[in-house]
């Protein structure tokens, strides 16, 4: 199965949400991640779906997703730059070497700390977020928590 | 500036859009509603009696007139009684508008009594829904539901509106046309594909069309038939388009798929070329998707984007509104010095097939067959508006009965809905008057919207139904039969109702028919009578429907009947 990520524009109305991912339960779609919030004129929204599937699932999401009535542009560009953010919770009791160097090339930072613990948070395309998850590993993180990707075209 | 509550805009916006009919149940959420529905004369409210005939005879009303059906029900189980109606209107892309009550705003999401989150159990069997939450939106939303509804590719829209709404009072300001931003279909196809198909139409040797619901839909028969003709191209049909083309069109190869004829389903197989026009490749249809027209170039003309390359890939999509693109092609056609004699080598192999192997069955004089029945009742009415249920008896009228127009038949296609053909054989006669409109259907299927005959008497709508009674739940007998080695499992309905009295208990004629003479007899009573009749006919109880196609097997391997009696060579 690939992964694909597409980009749905719809009226920012009541309920419009469910009709989308409905269209995906509804079907049997997988929706890997899913992330939602209004654009700048707030009558639309953008919704960002990252799936999982292959070529003939994907053309049906994009014509499906077309059909809701709520739907305004689906946008299914292949030259987009992709954002996820993770947060690592790590007990400050940790050794904390090599964060520095790793917290760079993720381009990553300390967001929060206080006398047990610190936050880090680094955003990055998924794959990236994956490696720099896996690298945390070692600090024996107290909790992870992961955004869905959000989405802008560069053409 | 003139205000109203919002159950007086239900009923202004149902005046102008024209509605004559709404078919209904009251209850508490829709109090306000039905003390507007009492005041008001410019629409007839049928009360059914039960809330998913309202929605079955509201949709046979839009099959049958071209126009929108409408029905209200009431919160919580009025609404999800209407539900199996919405599906099945959804599934054949049927306009329809479903005005359902909810409980106040004010105690949406409390549980409340007959309480039921009805958008979201509608949202996957509708075009669009709405939940109203304010006065101020809903002159909008009613008009937008029309417009949505009979636009583009057709289907059920869904309003749910709370019982303060239904109280509350606003500006009364119905748009008089809808514009919206996300919704924009496309009636017009692309000229460069309609010059494409002309010129794949001229290079082929052995084109077909296949013809589905979609021309209905479109009101194309008249452009179609006209196409077909100049082109001297054979066409399968589906059984939502039965009636496209005429029974006795000779270009008419007549239904195809898992009954379809023998001829329809090797056009199918061996075209070079198919045409397909609102038509979505239902598997009922294709039987095994790789073997589907495996030597074909497809084209596929539909309004809907998505149906297109759904289930078999489509070389050549022409989206656009059936009747705008046909005229189209017909015009390109036209300034071409077109040669439609080469098909002919095709067209006769394909009546051949047609010679060897019609569609036949065995008559008797010892037991009625339900072929017979049908044919009978095509000579004594012709012309009449059909209407089924589902099972077997669904499938040999879309075989035997010779239809002659579109809009003659209403049969639930996508859903096969059981009690649909009752309810939907009201709305029929309330959408085309002086007309007959004659029911057939199971023993089964009759039990299952059978209070509707109070309907029918209380507002004297007369309907002809005529029950093919097998005792048995026949088209699961006949899988059981041939796949389950005649293991009846829950198919034997010996232990059925006394019909007659049943027919007589809701004030209507009945006649037990068990031979050919009296099923004429009865017939003709029923045709001369005022009241609905039910001619409750005993049928041979093992008779088959064939041709078949087994599930998921191609479609030019079918069970035939037995040809034995016919000259083969
Ligand atoms: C609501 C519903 N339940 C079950 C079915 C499955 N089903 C399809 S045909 C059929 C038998 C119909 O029997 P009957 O109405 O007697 O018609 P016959 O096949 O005998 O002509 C059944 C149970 C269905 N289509 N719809």
């Amino acid at each position: 199965m690939k992964r694909r990520v597409i980009s749905v524009i719809v009226l920012n109305e009541h309920g419009v949400l469910s009709r989308v991912v409905g269209l995906f339960s509804g079907r049997g779609y997988n929706i890997e991640s899913l992330t939602v919030a209004p654009l700048d004129d707030k009558e639309f929204s953008r919704i960002n779906i990252v799936t999982l599937g292959d070529e003939k699932v994907f053309e049906q999401i994009i014509k499906q997703l077309h059909k809701l009535i709520p739907t305004y542009k689906v946008i299914d560009s292949s030259d987009f730059i992709e954002k996820e953010t993770a947060l690592v919770k790590i007990a400050l009791s940790e050794n904390f070497a090599g964060l520095d160097a790793i917290l760079k090339a993720y381009n990553g930072s300390i967001t929060y700390s206080d006398g047990e613990f610190i936050i880090v948070i680094a955003s990055d395309d998924a794959k990236n977020i994956d490696n720099f998850l896996k690298t945390m590993k070692k600090y024996n993180p107290i909790s992870v928590v992961r955004s869905g990707s959000i989405l802008m075209e560069v053409k | 500036m003139k205000e109203l509550n919002g159950s007086q805009m239900i009923c202004e916006a149902l005046k102008k859009e024209n509605v004559k009919v709404v078919f209904g149940y009251p209850g508490g959420a829709a109090l306000n509603i039905y003390d507007e529905i009492y005041k008001q004369t410019h629409f007839k409210h049928i009360l059914v009696r039960h809330e998913q005939a309202a929605l079955h005879s509201a949709d046979a009303y839009a099959r049958m007139s071209g126009e929108v059906g409408v029905a209200v029900v009431t919160s919580g189980p009025g609404f999800t009684n209407a539900v199996t109606g919405l599906a099945t209107a959804y599934s054949d892309s049927i306009p329809l508008v479903l005005i359902s009550a909810q409980v106040a705003n004010s105690l949406i999401g409390t549980d409340a009594f007959q309480e039921i989150d009805a958008i979201g159990i509608s949202r996957p069997c509708v075009k669009h829904n709405y939940l109203v939450k304010n006065i101020e939106e809903l002159p909008k939303i009613l008009k937008e539901a029309f417009y949505i509804a009979t636009t583009g590719r057709k289907g059920p829209v869904h309003i749910d509106i709370p019982k303060d709404v239904t109280a509350a009072i606003g500006v009364w300001h119905y748009p008089k046309e809808i514009s919206m931003k996300t919704y924009k279909p496309t009636y017009k196809g692309n000229i460069k594909q309609i010059k494409k198909l002309v010129s794949l139409i001229k290079n082929a040797q052995k084109p077909l069309f296949y013809l589905g619901g979609g021309c209905i839909s479109s009101n194309a028969s008249k452009e179609l038939r006209e196409l077909i003709h100049f082109c001297q191209i054979p066409a399968v049909e589906t059984l939502m388009a039965l009636g496209t083309l005429r029974n006795d069109d000779k270009f008419n190869l007549k239904m195809a798929g898992m009954h379809g004829s023998y001829c329809a389903n090797i056009a199918l197989s061996e075209c070079d070329l198919l045409i397909a026009v609102g038509a979505r490749f239902d598997d009922r249809i294709t039987g095994k998707t790789s073997e589907f027209a495996k030597g074909a170039k497809i084209v596929h003309i539909d309004i809907d984007p998505s149906s297109i390359s759904k289930i078999i890939e489509a070389h050549f999509p022409i989206v656009g509104d059936i009747k705008n693109v046909i005229l189209d092609i017909l015009e390109e056609l036209k300034k071409e010095d077109f040669d439609n004699t080469k098909y002919q080598e095709w067209f006769k192999t394909l009546q051949r097939y047609q010679q060897l192997y019609p569609l036949i069955y065995e008559d008797s004089d010892e037991v009625l067959k339900p072929q017979w029945v049908i044919e009978e009742c095509a000579r004594l009415a012709p012309d009449a508006r059909i209407i089924t249920d589902v099972g077997q008896h669904q499938m040999w009228v879309a075989q035997f009965y010779p239809f002659n127009y579109a809009r003659q038949l209403a049969t639930s296609g996508g859903q096969g809905t059981m009690g649909y053909s009752l309810p939907a054989a009201l709305g029929a006669k309330l959408a085309v008057g002086e007309e007959v409109v004659v029911n057939f259907v199971g023993d089964g299927s009759f039990l299952m919207n059978i209070q509707e005959l109070m309907t029918a008497s209380a507002y004297d709508i007369k309907v002809i139904n005529i029950i093919l009674n097998n005792s048995f739940l026949g088209m699961v007998r006949q899988w059981q039969s041939m796949f389950y080695k005649e293991r009846f499992s829950n198919t034997d309905l010996t232990n059925q109702p006394d019909f007659i009295t049943i027919a007589k208990g809701f004030h209507c004629k009945g006649y037990n028919v068990f031979n050919k003479e009296e099923f004429q007899k009865a017939f003709k009573a029923a045709l001369e009578s005022k009241k609905t009749c039910v001619l409750n006919v005993a049928i041979d109880r093992y008779e088959d429907v064939l041709p078949m196609v087994p599930a998921g097997g191609a479609i030019y391997n079918m069970i035939l009947p037995s040809y034995k009696n016919k000259d083969k060579k």
